[in-house]
């Protein structure tokens, strides 16, 4: 993976992942190490993702990289009007790696092709996020002891959510049984659909959170925001119908773990987070993990 | 052809130039817009509705002094790829080929995603060219992976 830029999930081979994966549980063992104190690590944020801001910074920290980069392109050249083209041709003299994100589709392809240094798209518009793809894998894995052969129940906003479209297109490898709760409006596409198809996967769509939670060994919810709705009468009727409590949780699987990429609004209620099978805050710490292993398998240190 | 007793043109033959023969017939004026030929010095000859070996009725388009260069090769491809380029020099045909669909399309047709950076950056839209089941081509930007179909193909 030495010097590969990572746009999308697919850049990198299923092999290549659970490299990725197995490195990244070496981390979790030991993350504070000075293995890239010689490096520079740029990271562009043109538009503002905190939090997938500090998981990249934290991960380079803890390995002793510096860090150089804009959190918001109002404080960048970009205001001035500078390509896309430049800023890459620029900052590429003063990095060794670039970690991106923008809010334009096809960003990161474009940056990655024209950059002397490998590129980590951190989410290019809609399109793709394959950093949290990666940790949402490991964190499976790391639940559950293994990827393969398991249920997973998508939750919420399955149309528009690219994190769901990327996991589910790479869960597609891994022998999943898909379960799909979605109001009608915000099912999946079609065209995520067709992966799980081509596999000959089973999946099975349901309307109503509660028949699918005794069913499954991953619960990963989703934020349902209103102004997907076209007709907001509709956002009010469903906008409490895929809002998890613990009481719902009672005939779950003893193996049972929630996931959600966060930020969550209301989509889980503050009294499931003492459950044990809460497991979204780990999951956001495991990709401090994940983004270790992959700054040093691109910078060719591990 | 069967009907007339004389083999002669239907559209007149050119000395030099290209020859766009076996456009099927509702496409005669879909081409023309997007090589702009509607709006060149040359002289242009069309004939349509056509009697055809290959088709019903074909479409035929003649444009006097004038050579495709690729990319608007491409553009034929995308909406009449039965079609065939001859090029005459001196009423002899020099180079004559059937217009392949390519691979890959670089700079001919603008990605149907609003936010794809190629709409938004100096940055020349580039697609992998996909075939439906019922042969129907699709483009697949290679920048923001979204797909621009056949009634959303807008040519620069």
């Amino acid at each position: 993976m030495k010097n590969r830029s990572l746009v999308s999930i697919n850049d990198f081979s299923k092999e290549e992942w659970i490299k990725i994966l197995d490195l990244a549980s070496e981390f979790e063992k030991n993350p504070t190490q000075k293995i890239l104190e010689d490096y520079v690590v740029a990271t562009l944020f043109f538009e503002p993702s905190t939090r997938t801001r500090l998981s990249f910074e934290s991960a380079a920290s803890r390995l002793s990289a510096k860090i150089v980069g804009f959190s918001d392109s109002s404080s960048s050249s970009v205001k001035k009007g500078e390509s896309l083209n430049d800023t890459i041709l620029t900052v590429s003299n003063y990095s060794d790696i670039i970690v991106m994100r923008h809010p334009q589709e096809g960003s990161a392809r474009f940056a990655s092709e024209v950059s002397p240094v490998p590129v980590i798209n951190a989410g290019d518009g809609a399109n793709q996020h394959p950093t949290q793809t990666l940790l949402d894998l490991y964190s499976i894995r790391k639940t559950q002891g293994k990827l393969n052969d398991l249920n997973i129940a998508f939750v919420g906003d399955l149309k528009y959510g690219r994190t769901v479209h990327s996991l589910v297109a790479a869960l597609c490898v891994f022998n999943t049984t898909f379960h799909l709760v979605s109001p009608v409006e915000l099912k999946l596409p079609s065209y995520v659909k067709k992966h799980i198809k081509d596999k000959n996967l089973t999946y099975h769509q349901y309307t109503n959170l509660k028949d699918v939670i005794p069913e499954v060994d991953i619960l990963y919810m989703t934020r349902i925001q209103k102004e997907r709705f076209s007709d907001p009468i509709e956002y009010e009727k469903v906008k409490n119908a895929y809002i998890l409590e613990n009481s719902m949780l009672d005939n779950s699987k003893d193996n049972l773990k929630i996931l959600h990429p966060l930020p969550r609004v209301n989509e889980i209620h503050e009294d499931v987070d003492k459950n044990p099978k809460a497991y979204y805050f780990q999951q956001a710490q495991n990709g401090v993990y994940v983004r270790q292993a992959l700054l040093t398998s691109i910078l060719g240190v591990k | 052809m069967e009907n007339q007793p004389r083999k002669e043109l239907v559209v007149s033959a050119i000395e030099n130039g290209t020859v766009l023969d076996h456009i099927p017939a509702k496409s005669v004026f879909h081409v023309m817009k997007i090589l702009a030929l509607d709006n060149i010095e040359n002289q242009v000859l069309i004939g349509t509705n056509l009697d055809s070996k290959k088709f019903d009725k074909k479409g035929i388009i003649k444009v006097r002094d004038k050579f495709f260069i690729n990319k608007e090769v491409n553009k034929i491809a995308l909406i009449a790829p039965s079609a065939t380029l001859i090029e005459i020099r001196n009423y002899k045909v020099t180079y004559k080929k059937q217009v392949k669909t390519p691979t890959e399309i670089t700079g001919s047709v603008k990605c149907v995603n609003p936010n794809c950076i190629t709409n938004n950056e100096n940055i020349s839209s580039k697609f992998t060219v996909l075939k439906n089941p019922d042969g129907e081509l699709k483009l697949q930007c290679h920048y923001c992976e979204k797909i621009t179909d056949r009634k959303n193909m807008k040519f620069i």
